[in-house]
């Protein structure tokens, strides 16, 4: 196993696949099941993996690398290091959780779950891919099941939501596959390997990185979202059903911020610090700003969680963007944190609808003394996501803002301040939920269940414990992610310094 | 060495195929004379078509050779075409064996003309003479116009061919003055003679600019290029639908054959490392490229528009992959020829995969507008859905499918000449398609039936087929690697 452990990750879910759509139609249980087993080993191979993954090197673990197409030099490559494996490991947990949270399911249970393998499948191998080639073909895959899955079993304006979603990441998409052939072209000899292309990284000339980071960036702005190619995620995060949104909120969102991580930054290292400077930063201000006050104006429950994502993954770009290893080891730890909690909320907001069959924030009230328990959680996952201390989130925007103090003041104090308006939609929504005057057609709804207890408490746990004790997931991510800092802002320290004071 | 082109005796061993198919043909007509029940021709027809692949495959352990004192030529380039024209021919009659519209019209000649226009296709192919290619093409033409209308009871048809026929005599009258331009330039008919009248001649851009662009309408009728694609979706919209298929590939490759063996062999030469460069200053490059990003531009707006008629939009579709296709024209190196071959192949499994579940969907219902294909995937039709939206998402270019391979492939070419707009321009088009592309997968599986659309069967005459292209398309979207090989190999001419 040690050795294959990534491809067995990858498409044990795609064997999976094709199993569930062997299955009679009607057998219910037994679909839920056969799905349920096939994430499973991906998880346990993930905890192997936290276990045997050595925190000293960033070099790449757990590799395997098999030509593909020699004529074109593409390979089968795959290997984690800091900055992958803990988007590896969730991917693993949320896509079990995912499975189980999809038991309600009932249209076309086959197809839902066969789609979902498939998108389980895809998104572990973005995150495992070493070829520029690979990562493009994983990338663009998850595109197709996500379509059907927003499409089909999604929400009342489900068709809008999924076509919207496919055409903006297939706009960036396409813009990355001119840039990832350029750079093909452009190294020599040439090669799709993306170890390769950063080792040759200081044979590339300004102009070139420049217009390579755009088209690159364009398309993982999208996926990020990045203001102002976000508007697709309210809508797509809306209409999707329950399992769907936590993955697109835990998973696929991360995959803007790793992909920057992972391509921009170390083979363009020139242009990243361009525009990390100016682009980057002020995009990452804005997000979170922004994303807060739209989260402040929705009434729709479930929006409101969507335009706070937004607003957390602009901590992820302002810690990149910081170029010191508090703030960048912030951002990974805050994608990893992010995607536990808003996993959370988006659950907890599946279960309301699923009893209410509506997410109008305004239409409850007084649930708390309904569903006491169901409120103990989402209060959990409120002040996780308000970055109370003591939770996970807390300590990821601490280490954002504390790399970001040195060279943005300025920019650094707005961002904090941010925090107050998360506070203020967080408090205010739990208000109009939870507290006041039960909504009297609302007086016998269930509390929360065995089932959703279960998908939630593995989350709740994570959230628990990496506030009070980070380490865990720092260990792993801090050295390859000291060497990236490294690698693009140690060289030019003159630069970040003559930088930092045309900045406020 | 010194090659030089066989006489016509001794060229008749390297021209098997093309004896075979003509001697089908007249068999065919013989044969409908005695036999009553007209499916049997249709089978000759087949075995006839295998027979042909077969002796084209052999073909390609030989050498390259020019036949006939240079008017054809047999090489990796002709048969790489021959092989696949044959191949398309096939899945037409195989199709059209299957198809109800053709049962119903019942005449035993189609089969014959179906054929004949095959062997014009193949001569396309392998043409190295501006009248040899004039003729084939013609011949190509004209029974296609048959073909087009064939279904003799219906208007639309009758209205598809005599449109189809107008279009064509006016490209091809433009395109015959525009090759006795370049005769009289170059004085001669032949590639090679011409390649080196260009290579002498001098002060004479003008008037070759005005000759290439005449024979250009001819060209780019057969393929389908914008402006002389007017033809395109009335006649696909009118004729029976594996007619139809037969058009979109195969006139298609074969139009792009001899287009690329024309400007390739007499228009540039080999600048070696697999570049060509230009002769007869004239940048007819350029031309194509602006050709090329208008071709895809038009074909994917015009798409969008079509709500109605899937074959309509099809059509479009078809243009705007003309345009794709003349990207690796216009880069001028072997990895664009590579490219299109690559490319064509794939779009031979992914179109004709999608004419198969029109027909399908035609064949149970009647109906070909996109109304009909509501919820076909919760009514019965869940095979014939799931393989439209395999084809339709691999003519829009997504992996792991054959289409994204073959765009791959097309795009590379184009930015390895770094053509960065040109590629953009392609890329963006991409997008846009997947507009109209997906609103019929959304017609299809997020829509719900209304109940009067009807089941959707798939016999197996015709779900063997869909199933080999269904196959095709994902097989060759993962593992490619002896295809491109094999187009690559064939991405070059005898240059005798």
């Amino acid at each position: 196993m040690p050795t294959n452990v990534l491809t067995w990750m990858i498409f044990l879910p795609v064997i999976g696949a094709i199993v569930v759509l062997c299955l009679p139609r009607n057998a219910a249980n037994l679909i839920r099941g056969t799905a349920t087993f096939f994430t499973v080993p991906p998880l346990i191979m993930a905890v192997w993996l936290f276990q045997n993954f050595d925190r000293t090197t960033n070099e790449m673990q757990f590799v395997t690398k098999i030509p593909w197409i020699p004529s074109f030099n593409i390979q089968y490559f795959v290997g984690v290091d800091g900055i992958s494996i803990t988007m590896v490991l969730l991917t693993a947990l949320l896509s079990f959780i995912c499975i189980i949270a999809s038991f309600g399911i009932e249209k076309a249970m086959k197809a839902y779950f066969a789609l979902f393998l498939v998108l389980d499948a895809a998104m572990m191998g973005v995150f495992c891919a070493l070829d520029f080639f690979l990562f493009f073909v994983f990338w663009e895959v998850m595109l197709l099941p996500m379509y059907f899955l927003i499409g089909i079993w999604g929400g009342p304006r489900r068709e809008y939501a999924a076509i919207k979603f496919f055409l903006y990441t297939m706009v960036g998409s396409v813009l990355m596959l001119v840039a990832m052939l350029a750079l093909y072209f452009y190294a020599e000899p040439h090669t799709f390997d993306l170890l390769e292309l950063a080792s040759r990284s200081s044979s590339y000339s300004t102009g070139f990185q420049r217009i390579a980071w755009i088209g690159l960036f364009i398309g993982f702005a999208i996926k990020i979202p990045a203001f102002p190619f976000h508007t697709w995620l309210p809508d797509a995060h809306v209409e999707a059903p329950t399992a769907i949104s936590v993955i697109l909120a835990g998973v696929l969102l991360k995959m803007g911020t790793y992909g920057i991580l992972r391509i921009n930054y170390p083979i363009l290292p020139a242009a990243t610090l361009d525009f990390a400077f100016y682009l980057l930063i002020a995009l990452g201000t804005w997000n979170i700003v922004y994303g807060a006050l739209c989260a402040m104006a929705q009434t729709d429950f479930k929006k409101l969680i969507a335009y706070s994502s937004i607003s957390h993954m602009g901590y992820v770009m302002f810690g990149m963007a910081t170029m010191t290893p508090e703030g960048i080891n912030g951002a990974v730890l805050q994608m990893f944190n992010h995607g536990t909690v808003t996993a959370m909320l988006f659950l907890l907001v599946g279960v309301i609808y699923d009893r209410a069959h509506h997410r109008e924030i305004n239409g409850f009230g007084g649930l708390a003394g309904i569903m006491p328990f169901y409120t103990g959680w989402t209060a959990l996952a409120f002040f996780a996501a308000m970055g109370l201390p003591g939770l996970s989130a807390f300590i990821s925007e601490v280490l954002v803002l504390l790399g970001g103090w040195r060279n943005y003041p300025g920019l650094t104090i707005v961002s904090a301040s941010a925090v107050v308006l998360t506070a203020g939609y967080m408090l205010w929504t739990m208000q109009r939920i939870y507290l006041g005057k039960p909504n009297e057609k609302y007086l016998d709804l269930p509390d929360i269940n065995g089932r959703e207890v279960f998908t939630l408490v593995p989350l709740g746990i994570l959230v628990v414990v990496l506030g009070v004790y980070p380490r865990p997931i720092l260990d792993l991510i801090n050295v390859s992610l000291v060497h990236l800092n490294q690698v693009v802002a140690g060289k030019a320290q003159v630069a970040l310094a003559a930088a930092s004071r045309m900045v406020p | 060495m010194e090659p030089s082109a066989l006489g016509n005796v001794a060229s008749l061993a390297y021209s098997l195929p093309e004896i075979v198919l003509g001697a089908a043909v007249v068999l065919l007509f013989l044969l409908d004379l005695v036999v009553k029940r007209k499916e049997t021709l249709g089978d000759v027809a087949l075995v006839a078509l295998a027979l042909v692949v077969v002796l084209s495959a052999r073909l390609l352990w030989g050498d390259s050779v020019a036949l006939f004192n240079g008017a054809i030529v047999v090489d990796g380039f002709a048969l790489f075409f021959k092989l696949l024209l044959a191949l398309a021919a096939f899945a037409a009659v195989w199709m059209s064996l299957g198809s109800r519209e053709i049962q119903r019209a019942g005449t035993g000649e189609y089969w014959a003309v179906l054929l004949a226009s095959t062997l014009g296709l193949l001569f396309m192919a392998s043409s190295t003479n501006l009248l040899m290619a004039y003729l084939s093409l013609e011949f190509v033409s004209l029974t296609s116009y048959v073909m087009a209308g064939f279904v003799r009871h219906s208007r639309r048809a009758s209205e598809a061919s005599l449109k189809y026929l107008i279009y064509g005599g006016v490209a091809s009258g433009t395109m015959i003055y525009g090759m006795s331009w370049v005769y009289g330039l170059a004085g001669s008919l032949d590639f090679r003679a011409i390649h080196a009248a260009m290579m002498a001649g001098e002060g004479m851009a003008l008037p070759l600019f005005l000759a290439l662009l005449l024979t250009l309408a001819g060209l780019g009728y057969k393929v389908a290029a914008f402006p002389f694609h007017m033809w395109a979706p009335d006649v696909y919209q009118g004729a029976p639908i594996p007619v139809t298929a037969f058009l979109a590939v195969g006139s298609k490759a074969a139009g792009f054959a001899l287009m690329i063996r024309f400007f390739f062999t007499a228009m540039a030469q080999s600048a070696g490392e697999g570049v060509y460069q230009l002769v007869g200053g004239v940048d007819w490059s350029q031309l194509i490229l602006v050709l090329s990003m208008v071709t895809m531009t038009f074909g994917n707006l015009a798409a969008i528009t079509q709500q109605g008629n899937v074959k309509r939009l099809l059509a479009y579709s078809s243009i705007a992959h003309a345009g794709y296709m003349l990207m690796g024209f216009a880069v001028l190196s072997d990895d664009g020829v590579r490219a299109m071959l690559f490319y064509l192949t794939v779009y031979y499994l992914m179109n004709l995969g999608a004419f198969v579940v029109v027909m399908l969907v035609a064949n149970s219902t009647g109906r070909e507008d996109l109304a009909g294909y509501r919820g076909l995937a919760w009514r019965g039709g869940a095979v014939p859905a799931v393989a439209m939206a395999i084809f339709l998402f691999s003519l829009t270019g997504l992996p792991p499918l054959a289409g994204f391979v073959g765009k791959f492939y097309l795009f590379a070419a184009v930015v390895e000449k770094q053509l960065y707009l040109l590629a953009v321009v392609g890329v963006l088009n991409s997008v846009v398609s997947l507009v109209y592309y997906a609103r019929i997968v959304k017609t299809m599986f997020l829509e719900q039936p209304t109940g009067g659309e009807g089941a959707v069967a798939v016999d197996w005459h015709n779900g063997v087929l869909l199933g080999l292209l269904m196959i095709g398309t994902l097989v060759l979207g993962v593992a490619w690697g002896p295809l491109i090989d094999f187009a690559g190999r064939s991405s070059h001419f005898l240059q005798y």
